[in-house]
């Protein structure tokens, strides 16, 4: 058992899920596979999406494989950041938009 | 910058190339893979190109070169060897492509004459041009107009559509160069619609990473250069990096030599094995060995038929009959959809 909950090797063995439910994750891979090919947006631009989500929800294996495609995809180092930026810029207003909900909260209980 | 073996580098030495591929990581061996597959041993099909490295002086120093070859390097092509060339090549007519490389090929100073006397055997030439030698010096401005009187197809390097990249893997002031360069051969019709002038171009990943769809690349690459620098070409093709050599020196000092070799192997395409491009060429070295790939050349790894592997003494049925030499770089030609000169295979 590892001392740390993250480990870049177990990138790697993400398909191995399929050990304990396969039938449910043969069915995700499947659809992984389906959302990520050239259809109405390109893979090169939802691999720039993908990057950007991967940030949001700070997930680090996602990080490392997105960051790759979207290089290997030609996006520029530049791109790639804005892309960042955008994540983090909706996940910022995302909670100061909650602002708004303190606001009314303390107006209604205010003198 | 100067070449390994300029440098005194150890990697210089092919033996010391191989002795890493083979011993450095503990990886699944190309032979088993290949038996897996169906396809050990490796045989020719009908040999079709005949490469010829005229020599490893080039006027660039990339990153990622697998020749190891700048103008430090002093390994020419003589006219002596290249009349042997023209002497197996007038004695075996299923011999249809001729592929001139380097180095930079058009720096040795036989090569317009050796380019005339193949034309006399009515052969289709490609000749892999950097596109920077076109504005190294005066002597070489006129080269896309000698392209064009001998109907020779241009194949070149041009790692991406942007200058950042480009730089990167080739030097300072090279993409620069290389869009004037561009521009000149699509001046006397390289490229263009309706000439049959072909202009290929060649794509390969500037790090350690594996080359995206050849197709969806392509679309890019012409709009982009179109749209910039309104330049047109008929096909990019997509390399895969190969790990020997400048580049195998990047990926062992970059730390990424163990995650390159698994991505190669996880990538191992048994369709693009059953097309690897030494099946139907041969490649010859500067001093008139035979290969069965640049590759190879670069590995020192001459085809396996013994009395049988210089121009001097080439046998066509030994080279028909002979097992390709396989060793771990092969994985590099294997990946994805496949790599070969002429791009995917699969």
């Amino acid at each position: 058992m590892a001392n740390h909950y993250y480990n870049a090797e177990d990138l790697g063995k993400f398909g191995a899920i399929g050990e304990y439910q396969k039938e449910m994750a043969d069915k995700f891979f499947a659809w992984y596979g389906e959302v990520f090919k050239d259809s109405a947006l390109s893979a090169r631009e939802k691999s720039l999406i993908a990057l950007a989500v991967a940030h949001a929800v700070q997930c680090p294996y996602c990080i490392d494989a997105y960051s790759s495609d979207a290089y290997e995809k030609g996006w520029s180092e530049s791109q790639m950041m804005e892309a960042v930026h955008v994540a983090s810029a909706i996940k910022g207003g995302a909670a100061l938009v909650h602002g708004v909900q303190m606001m009314n909260k303390v107006k209604s209980i205010a003198m | 910058m100067k070449s390994l073996k300029a440098l005194q580098h150890a990697l210089a030495d092919a033996g010391h190339q191989i002795d890493i591929l083979e011993h450095e990581k503990d990886l699944p061996l190309f032979t088993d893979k290949m038996k897996q597959a169906g396809l050990l041993p490796l045989h020719p099909t009908q040999p079709e190109i005949f490469q010829v490295n005229v020599g490893k002086m080039c006027n660039q120093v990339c990153k990622h070169c697998h020749v190891d070859a700048g103008p430090d390097r002093k390994e020419i092509m003589t006219k002596e060897t290249m009349m042997l060339c023209l002497d197996v090549l007038a004695n075996n007519p299923s011999f249809k492509t001729i592929d001139l490389t380097g180095g930079a090929p058009e720096m040795n100073p036989d090569f317009r004459w050796f380019v005339s006397e193949i034309k006399k055997l009515n052969r289709h030439i490609i000749v892999r041009c950097n596109l920077t030698i076109i504005l190294a010096n005066k002597k070489y401005h006129d080269l896309p107009e000698f392209f064009k009187q001998h109907a020779i197809e241009v194949v070149s390097s041009l790692p991406f559509y942007t200058q950042d990249r480009t730089d990167r893997q080739r030097g300072n002031g090279v993409f620069e160069d290389s869009i004037k360069a561009l521009q000149m051969l699509n001046t006397v019709g390289y490229g263009m619609e309706g000439t049959g002038l072909l202009l290929n171009l060649v794509y390969n990943p500037a790090g350690a990473f594996l080359p995206p769809s050849q197709l969806a690349l392509e679309k890019e690459y012409k709009d982009a250069l179109l749209e910039r620098y309104n330049i047109q070409f008929n096909q990019l093709y997509v390399i895969t990096n190969m790990p020997i050599s400048r580049y195998l020196d990047y990926l062992l000092v970059s730390g990424n030599y163990s995650s390159y070799m698994d991505k190669l192997i996880q990538a191992f395409n048994p369709v693009a094995a059953a097309n690897v491009m030494c099946r139907n060429t041969i490649s010859v070295g500067w001093d008139g060995y035979l290969y069965d790939c640049d590759f190879n050349q670069m590995l020192d790894l001459k085809v396996g038929c013994s009395g049988s592997d210089h121009l001097s003494n080439y046998s066509s049925s030994a080279i028909s009959e002979r097992e390709i030499i396989l060793n771990q770089h092969c994985y590099g030609c294997t990946a994805g959809s496949g790599s070969s000169c002429g791009g995917a295979v699969a």
